[in-house]
């Protein structure tokens, strides 16, 4: 098994089901129907070869796994290369996590091009995955910036009243980052002499060279985060976008920027990380106050959540830049239980909106009567939004600021503000929601979760408990990388001194 | 066996909690009561064990959080101090899942109630177990979330959900201090386990630690960050706002956990952490400080409050503040005393409360009451036995633990311990009066109730009845049965390593050479505090009207709280939203998507329309256009590359 091409098969796996999709035949009714099914089985076995990778996982090494390689362009040194290890083990698992719950959350409130739809989730899947395991620049960002396309689809065919401006916005966003991107990595090309990513790992860059390198990689990965100020497209696109389409951009799609941090900006750049560190926090310690004060104004579910992950996310980055054990595993922790987390969150707010076509806060209110489960599947997921310990969010959030307290107590001071803020926002929000006494008429005849949504929301509590529990499972395999990371920005710190030295 | 004392009550709390809808009210109370009951009984053993015959230990059961460097374990440790706290927990939670029976009869969600209690003792029992700071904070945190639950059960009432979220907000203010305390300790220590943070104290101690841009001793830092956790908790001055708000949870809740055990978590923490605090003299003047000034407020406050809750809230909050100001003069072994006797007598004055509300349908405001002591007798000897506990008389539990306290300031012999003291001579005066006003307006007088609820007023049945009882029974009992043990000649021997106390701080061991009065005073004035009441209230009742009419500001001033509530309001909510609303509209509108993406889609239509104008299709204006090029061209060379 150990030498079967696992991360190609976990990557181009959800392309066959995309195929199958094709083939269908037959009235719209049943090509739908079929549609989900195929889509439902390759994302589920999908999900089944990336715990195989986990479970063949080696947790005691910082080495590139499962590596596959192949000639691409031989001639320009691009090759077709493949490897993972512990910082991109999860993040594979996540996308092969959250895929079946976005098909199966969309089985019936999806009604138009479903086989479309359902094509574009697939291609999606294959796009993340396929970032995530790549070790070749150009592979890498062909892959990074080809999820941009379904994405785009999605919110501008399947999204809200306003999909368009929404998908101009996400996409002028996203494209203004990656042009530089694109020029930095050239740059890399022309100096190493190969976009091999293992190979720029352990190459020198210049000093000067770093600094613009770092930057040109800041403006694509702080705008994916997104960190304050590149944040508003994200409030307009999960508000416009499909539940499931916000399930993937919360959960996969913001975690490519902190992804980036860590895997390129990071080994590569170590002096101008170390540079631009201050500005880091200041942006990361403004995203987490603003906009938490934000979310606290606002009247749309969706919108208030999609601050929420601006502010969770400037926890990910500040605790990335505070290059410690502590805070580059909480950032992990942070990213991997946010994906569930704010996911979960967004299906809640599916739920309702199924049901009442609106996510407008003030239109609900003492849900918890006749909508009992719900109840507790919501507070669940709000009280590891909110950090409560026992739950994911909590592990990533602590270890980030105990790493935060050890870099700069200023940070940490302002940034555990957060875990005042984070509560009222979240309470105010469930109070709202679900408290109260039902005051409008067509609330009253909202159905409990049917068991689809238990099906959903069961696999995401379990996840979130294990997380919080017993965080070890996830913090093995992370551990020797984050430790090699730290430790060889530690060094080249001590002898660098490049910035120092000028 | 006692890892089943912390776990039974989260198995019962699932099953009542999951499975409520299939066995029915009945059973959710029958399982929570039994498991509570058989913990209970577990929690005696334990402590007799553990606390009696010094077996203590340490139980890990999996681990937690592993970074490499930070090791977090969920383990269970018993030594004396979370022996009597799992005993204090287990015995008071057990007689409130009992009253509750009786209590929430008529409610419509048994199961759930139920269910919450007993998650409610889970994390009280991991929180007085923990083994490390993250596993206390876990507890912690645990209680407040049952807390908020609790607080906002009647969901559908909009002053028990504000008052739930003020709760779980305000803790989460201590929390945040708590938490950098936590990460300070890590920064200090390299290590978050108890054990291992202790021995390397004395050590620590002596360095000194950057925090905001300047240095100062690492312990004091330290200590005083935790401290505002414990605040939070302990409802102390100035995060104390939540606690009387917290009454609106159903009165067993507020017997439970707004009195006898949750609250108190700031005193356990504080005896538990001893170790550190016993370093930083400052953070110790500190923990006095602040717990005279709490005692001498609540108190004030609670002597101007018409609901007979609020009145017993605002004396837990004053109470507390003893606590607190005992273990700053180090006498942690009185706090924790007067923790274990106030836990009997307040939730019994809490569950009496419970049974004067439960016979006059439900009405709370003391003014609508007077003259039931025949209707309901039991009730009203019960109220008396945990007055006269709560204001300290000779032989009830009070009188014990809180002398100790009074005496170990005064011994103390620094200026923060006299002002204790002194202080708390004073509240020892109004919390006789206002525990008698209480039982006055109450019970004594012409009945001030509707004729209707007269006639339904009714006495409790014994399944509420009898666990008061039983803590009536510990109000008497457990001052001179828990003397010796806990602060008397044999508590160096009880507590053994579970509380630290440096040789210099020993206040308790010089509690025997003091005056006679100083032991004395507190009963003398708890006396006099009782008369006055009578005289005020009974002998001339045209007192109290006199005085609020003559003294109206002082009494608008303590009526309102000390405007506590109206402060927060003004300086950190309503801003909160203002600001939130703002920094949406116009930073995030009209600044960001102004300038960024909205603007730059403008521009760039502005340019292309301006261009497009260009382009009027008239030969002599291109022809116009190249000639001005020309010139601009031939003048800058001319200018700038032959000049």
């Amino acid at each position: 098994m150990a030498n079967w091409p696992l991360l190609s098969l976990v990557t181009f796996l959800p392309l066959v089901g995309v195929g199958f999709i094709l083939l269908l035949r037959g009235d719209g009714d049943e090509v739908a129907r079929n549609a989900r099914w195929v889509a439902l089985w390759t994302s589920l076995l999908d999900f089944a070869l990336s715990i195989v990778i986990w479970v063949n996982f080696d947790a005691t090494t910082a080495d590139f796994q499962f590596v596959e390689q192949a000639q691409w362009l031989p001639q320009f040194h691009i090759a077709y290369q493949m490897g993972i290890d512990g910082i991109s083990l999860f993040f594979v698992v996540l996308s092969a996590f959250l895929t079946p719950i976005c098909v199966v959350s969309s089985w019936t409130s999806v009604k138009m091009r479903v086989k479309e739809y359902m094509i574009a989730f697939l291609v999606l899947e294959t796009l993340m995955i396929g970032m995530f395991c790549a070790l070749d620049l150009v592979l890498f960002y062909m892959f990074f910036e080809g999820v941009l396309i379904p994405m785009f689809l999605i919110i501008g065919v399947w999204g809200g009243p306003r999909r368009v401006y929404a998908a101009f916005k996400f996409f002028l966003y996203t494209l203004l980052g990656s042009v530089l991107m694109l020029l930095a990595i050239l740059a890399i090309y022309f100096q190493v002499g190969s976009t091999d990513i293992v190979e720029a790992l352990n190459y020198d860059f210049p000093p000067h060279m770093q600094t613009w390198l770092w930057l040109a990689f800041f403006a694509s990965f702080a705008v994916k985060v997104p960190m304050w100020p590149v944040h508003t497209w994200l409030p307009d696109a999960h508000v416009e976008a499909p539940t499931a389409g916000s399930v993937i951009l919360a959960g996969v799609l913001l975690k490519m920027g902190g992804y980036g941090f860590i895997r390129f900006s990071l080994p590569m750049f170590p002096d101008a990380t170390a540079y631009f560190t201050p500005m880091v926090y200041v942006l990361s310690v403004i995203a987490i106050i603003y906009t938490s004060l934000v979310a606290l104004a606002q009247e749309d579910m969706k919108k208030l959540i999609a601050y929420s992950s601006v502010a969770h996310m400037g926890i990910v980055t500040m605790g990335i830049f505070t290059v410690t054990s502590e805070g580059l595993q909480g950032a992990m922790i942070q990213m991997l239980s946010h994906g569930v987390v704010s996911a979960a969150l967004f299906l809640c707010v599916g739920v309702v909106y199924d049901r009442l076509h609106t996510r407008e806060i003030a239109r609900y209110g003492g849900l918890v009567t006749i909508m009992p489960k719900y109840a507790f599947v919501f507070m669940v997921f709000m009280l590891a939004s909110v950090g409560l310990p026992g739950t994911s969010g909590f592990v990533g959030e602590f270890l980030s600021l105990m790493g935060a307290f050890q870099a700069n107590t200023w940070v940490a001071l302002f940034a555990t503000t957060g875990l005042i803020l984070g509560a009222v926002y979240m309470l105010y929000l469930y109070r709202r929601v679900v408290f109260g006494v039902i005051t409008h008429e067509d609330v009253r005849a909202m159905l409990d979760l049917n068991w689809r949504e238990i099906v959903v929301f069961v696999p995401m509590i379990a996840v979130v408990l294990w997380m919080g529990i017993y965080p070890n499972s996830f913090l093995k395999p992370i551990q020797p990388s984050v430790a090699n990371l730290v430790e060889s920005l530690q060094s080249a710190r001590e002898t660098g001194h490049h910035y120092a030295a000028r | 066996m006692p890892v089943a004392a912390v776990f039974l009550p989260l198995v019962a709390s699932f099953i009542a909690g999951f499975f409520g809808r299939w066995i029915g009210d009945r059973g959710a109370q029958l399982v929570t009561c039994a498991a509570m009951l058989i913990a209970a009984a577990l929690g005696i053993t334990l402590f007799v064990q553990v606390g009696l015959h010094g077996q203590s230990r340490v139980v890990d059961l999996l681990n937690w959080m592993d970074t490499g460097d930070l090791q977090v374990q969920w383990s269970l440790r018993f030594d004396a101090l979370s022996a009597t706290m799992v005993a204090v927990v287990t015995i008071v939670s057990a007689m409130v899942h009992v009253y509750s029976v009786g209590y929430m009869a008529h409610d419509h969600s048994i199961p759930r109630f139920m269910s919450y209690l007993s998650i409610f003792t889970f994390f009280m029992l991991m929180l007085v177990t923990a083994d490390n700071f993250v596993q206390l904070f876990f507890g912690w945190e645990g209680v407040g979330l049952a807390s908020y639950l609790l607080i906002g059960f009647w969901f559908d009432r909009p002053s028990a959900n504000a008052a739930a979220i003020k709760a779980f907000v305000v803790n989460r203010v201590g929390d945040f201090g708590f938490a950098l305390g936590i990460f300070a300790v890590y920064y200090l220590f390299g290590s978050l386990q108890f054990d291992t943070v202790f021995a390397a104290a004395p050590e620590v101690a002596k360095s000194s630690l950057n925090f905001l841009g300047h240095n100062y001793p690492a312990l004091t830092v330290t200590c005083l960050l935790l401290f505002v956790g414990a605040m939070g908790k302990s409802a102390q001055l100035g995060l104390h706002t939540w606690l009387p708000d917290a009454m609106e949870g159903p009165t067993p809740v507020s017997a439970l956990i707004h009195a006898a055990t949750m609250v108190t978590a700031g005193v356990f923490m504080l005896a538990r952490l001893s170790p550190l605090f016993e370093y930083s003299e400052t953070a110790l003047a500190v923990v006095v400080v602040v717990g005279g000034t709490t005692a001498m407020f609540a108190a004030s406050v609670g002597m101007a409050q018409n609901d007979i809750k609020r009145v017993i809230a605002y004396s837990t909050c004053s109470q507390l503040g003893y606590m607190f100001f005992a273990a700053g003069v180090s006498a942690y072994g009185a706090a924790m005393f007067h923790l274990m006797t106030h836990a009997f007598f307040k939730a019994l004055l809490f569950l009496g409360a419970g049974s004067v509300i439960h016979a006059m349908s439900g009405e709370q405001d003391m003014r609508k009451m007077g003259g039931i002591r025949y209707l309901i007798p039991y009730t009203y000897i019960l109220m008396w036995i945990g007055s006269l506990a709560l204001a300290g008389i000779w032989p009830f539990a009070g009188y014990y633990s809180k002398d100790t306290i009074l005496e170990a300031s005064y011994a103390a012999g620094t200026g923060v311990g006299l002002y204790a003291y002194w202080v708390g001579i004073v509240v020892a005066f109004l919390t006789a009066f206002y525990s008698w006003r209480l039982i006055f307006m109450t019970f004594h007088g012409k009945t001030r109730a509707s004729h209707d609820v007269m006639h339904h007023a009714h006495e409790s049945p014994p399944v509420m009845l009898w666990p008061l009882y039983v803590l009536a029974a510990g109000a008497i009992v457990a001052g001179f049965l828990g003397f010796n043990h806990f602060v008397g000649e044999e508590h160096e021997g009880f507590w053994r390593e579970a509380i630290f106390v440096l040789p210099a701080h020993d206040t308790l061991g010089r509690i025997e050479e003091l005056p006679m009065w100083v032991s004395k005073l507190p009963l003398v004035v708890a006396l006099l505090g009782i008369f006055s009441a009578w005289v005020a209230y009974i002998w001339r009742p045209g007192i109290p009207t006199w005085v609020t009419s003559h003294f109206r500001p002082i009494y608008l001033f303590v009526l309102n709280k000390w405007y506590f509530d109206e402060l927060y309001d003004a300086v950190f909510v309503r801003p909160a939203f203002a600001i939130g609303h703002g920094l949406w509209k116009k930073g995030d509108g009209a600044v960001i998507d102004g300038l960024g993406p909205d603007g730059l889609a403008e521009t760039t239509r502005g340019l292309s329309v301006w261009a497009s104008r260009l382009q009027t299709g008239y030969l002599y204006h291109y022809a116009f256009a190249m000639l001005i090029g020309v010139v601009a061209l031939v003048s800058w060379y001319l200018l700038f590359q032959i000049g």
